[in-house]
């Protein structure tokens, strides 16, 4: 082990480690989709996975929560560790594990019900809130965090559809916050959203990191660069580099970083 | 002004002269097509409705009949057994003679024979009368003013059927007769109105096709329909959710999809050949009855349903199911809360549309002996769905084969029902999926 691995690891460990990731294989049918994944996500942080598209971040994302397990075709090895314990024991209940470890997708899904009832329902599913006046109050603390209050408090009962893009996706932010995850999986939460909305999820990414940890999954360096404090580069289903986000983008170790991070494979 | 003829964007060229042409032309094919059809639309509706309108009228002649308490009540206790000893026929000898001496009353003159007036009424008011006095024996000795349904010929001439020569080679009627209807008319002894027993009074024999309602076709239809309903429906949702949501997609379940496919295919009669079989023959149900005309027709109309019912759950966008799994629901909750209500307006477009089918349906119904001749109003259920019943098709198919003319205008009056429950039916599924469409 080299000097500089073993200083890694120890600033590692004076960090808590979230979620720790060893020898993650994933094969969709005969396609081999994710190789050898090692990560350690660390809680109240933010983790960018930057990558060429196809290089397999969803992929490793939807690990972590076990989303994996609705593609029919796809087989997930090697161990994840969420807390010391293994995600994928058979004793794992994934719906369970989905509500600890939340998921907002790149492209808004608001379910079509009212405002208030999107925000509600991982609450009232998991049996969270114990009264109307308890659901009242976490749907707003929701709603504040994910900076959407102060646009649809006066219109909770309409629908979540009729929201802007940017609206949407703040209000799945609510939705997934609102069963109160230790983990939040974002998944190009920006990618269909314009610059003015991307800035305000932006900055509601840096707030909640002082309550989870988040992991972003990005195609905007740019972006990685401005949220996260730590960046994982993945390609053709290796991860290639790890790191502090700022060691990352000027000086990284790996040829293939270096060439992605200026623009020469992407 | 230049002179600008020839420039070129004011000339088309040939290739865009070639290709107008060609746009014009099939246009003006899809317009011959929905001309024809709309025509044979019309042209089918028109003659329906000419021939089954006059259905929904009928022919009444209105008198008093004193109700001789020496003829019905001869024990003079008004006991009911006693009473009910008195036939059809003496009723109808008590309403002829009433009949007569009415017309002599009016002083109206005619060259009908005395013996031969009765026939001018049907011979379904002698029961009706009877079934009137025995509901209520306190009518006895009184005067009741009787609206008796007049005789199939005299109702046929009032709306054309029968004309004055056609009643001369007719041995059930004759010109007198007919002529004798007419003064009746002018007196206001004879009314043509509307006649709510099509809808409501039982099927009637061969001779009296003036008193054939649709009463028993529309209640066993509707409790088939009923049965149907209730068993196709939650059965056909749960096989395709299964199906579609959590079913392993390998080949035994691609071999059930095409089963499925084929099922839908597969001509009626042979499911009422499988309902004779099962149900009938194996199981012991009795026939005619609607509880088997029913499990017939959900067997028919499962694959009908769990077609559309999985091509909603197909519809629903995935992106909504990975939001509800994301936030920790089940697989169950996820259909349950999510998936079914945004697929339930083409779910029950599908059941609508299929259970249509099932009321228009006849060839099953005919192999497992609905075609009987029902008099009897079946039980309420549960125990009326084992009586015997009629169904609207069949009763439509049965009227059709009947020698009275009488019958084919009843039989197209019974398809403007059909028709009109149908029209309702799919009238309501377009309304349904209307309001309920949803955008996300
Ligand atoms: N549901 C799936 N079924 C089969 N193959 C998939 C599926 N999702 C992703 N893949 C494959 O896995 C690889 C990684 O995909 P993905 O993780 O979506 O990449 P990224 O998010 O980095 O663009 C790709 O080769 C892709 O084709
Ligand atoms: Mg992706």
């Amino acid at each position: 082990m080299s000097v500089i691995e073993m200083k890694l690891e120890r600033e590692v460990a004076a960090e808590t480690i979230k979620i720790q990731a060893r020898k993650v294989q994933v094969h969709y049918g005969t396609n081999h989709a994710l190789k050898d994944v090692d990560v350690d996500i660390l809680s109240k942080n933010v983790t960018a996975f930057i990558g060429p598209s196809g290089c397999g971040k969803s992929t490793f994302l939807r690990c972590l929560n076990r989303m994996n397990d609705t593609v029919a075709s796809a087989k997930v090895s090697g161990s994840i560790l969420l807390d010391g314990a293994d995600i994928y024991d058979p004793r794992v209940d994934p719906v369970q594990l989905r509500a600890k470890v939340g998921m907002v997708f790149q492209k808004p899904n608001p379910f079509p019900k009212s405002i208030y009832d999107n925000v509600a329902y991982g609450p009232k599913i998991h049996g969270l809130t114990r009264s109307k006046a308890e659901l009242d109050e976490v749907v707003e603390s929701c709603l504040r965090k994910a900076a959407l209050w102060n646009e649809v408090k006066d219109r909770l009962q309409s629908p979540g559809t009729g929201l802007s893009g940017g609206q949407q996706q703040r209000l799945c932010i609510a939705r997934a916050i609102a069963t109160s995850p230790e983990v939040l999986l974002m998944d190009e939460p920006c990618s269909a959203l314009d610059p003015i909305a991307t800035a305000q999820v932006e900055e509601l990414i840096d707030e909640l990191r002082s309550q989870f940890s988040v992991v972003i999954v990005t195609h905007s360096m740019q972006q990685a660069a401005r949220v996260s404090q730590r960046t994982a580069f993945f390609h053709l289903g290796h991860l290639v580099e790890y790191g502090e986000t700022g060691t990352i983008f000027t000086n990284p170790k790996d040829p293939r970083t270096e060439s992605y991070i200026t623009g020469r494979i992407g | 002004m230049t002179d600008m003829t020839d420039h070129p964007l004011l000339m088309p060229d040939a290739r865009t002269k070639a290709r107008n042409a060609a746009e014009r032309r099939f246009r003006a094919y899809g317009l011959t097509a929905i001309t024809l059809a709309l025509a044979a639309l019309v042209w089918l509706l028109v003659s329906i409705f000419s021939a089954g309108l006059p259905a929904f009228k009928q022919t009444f002649i209105t008198f008093p009949v004193t109700l001789d308490a020496a003829t019905l009540d001869k024990s003079g206790k008004l006991d009911p057994v006693e009473m009910a000893k008195v036939t059809t026929i003496g009723y109808g000898k008590l309403i002829d003679k009433a009949f007569a001496a009415e017309i002599e009353a009016k002083g109206i003159a005619h060259e009908v024979k005395p013996k031969e007036l009765g026939d001018m009424i049907s011979e379904q008011a002698g029961a009706s009368l009877r079934d009137m006095v025995l509901a209520n024996p306190a009518l006895v000795g009184q005067t009741i003013q009787f609206q008796a349904l007049a005789n199939g010929r005299i109702d046929g001439y009032f709306k054309g059927r029968v004309t004055m020569e056609t009643a001369s080679r007719d041995k059930n009627t004759s010109p007198e007769k007919l002529a004798l209807a007419d003064k009746l008319r002018d007196a206001g002894v004879i009314a043509v109105k509307l006649n709510p027993g099509f809808l409501t009074m039982s099927d009637a024999s061969d001779k009296r096709p003036e008193a054939a309602g649709l009463g028993v076709a529309i209640l066993g239809s509707l409790y088939m329909v009923v049965i149907v309903l209730c068993l196709a429906l939650p059965i056909g949702v749960a096989a395709s959710v299964y199906l579609e949501e959590f079913a392993p997609k390998n080949t035994f379940t691609d071999i059930i999809e095409v089963n499925i496919a084929n099922l839908a295919a597969v001509p009626s009669i042979v499911y009422g050949i499988l309902g004779l079989a099962i149900f009938i023959n194996f199981a012991g149900l009795p026939q005619s009855a609607p509880i088997v005309g029913g499990l017939v027709l959900t067997l028919m109309t499962l694959p009908r349903i769990i077609i559309p019912t999985r091509a909603a759950l197909k519809a629903v966008p995935p992106s909504i199911r990975d939001a509800a799994l994301g936030v920790g629901a089940s697989k169950l909750q996820t259909v349950t809360h999510h998936v079914l209500p945004l697929a339930a307006p083409g779910i029950l477009t599908g059941t609508i549309i299929g259970l249509a089918q099932a009321l228009g349906e006849s060839a099953p119904l005919l192999l497992i002996g609905m075609v009987a001749f029902v008099k009897d109003f079946p039980g309420l259920p549960p125990q009326g769905l084992f009586d015997p019943a009629a169904a609207l098709p069949v009763q439509i198919y049965n009227w059709t084969q009947r020698g009275d003319p009488g019958f084919v205008e009843r039989a197209s009056g019974a398809i403007i029902v059909l028709l009109v429950f149908l029209v309702v039916m799919n009238a309501a599924a377009i309304y349904l999926r209307r309001k309920y469409e949803r955008r996300w």
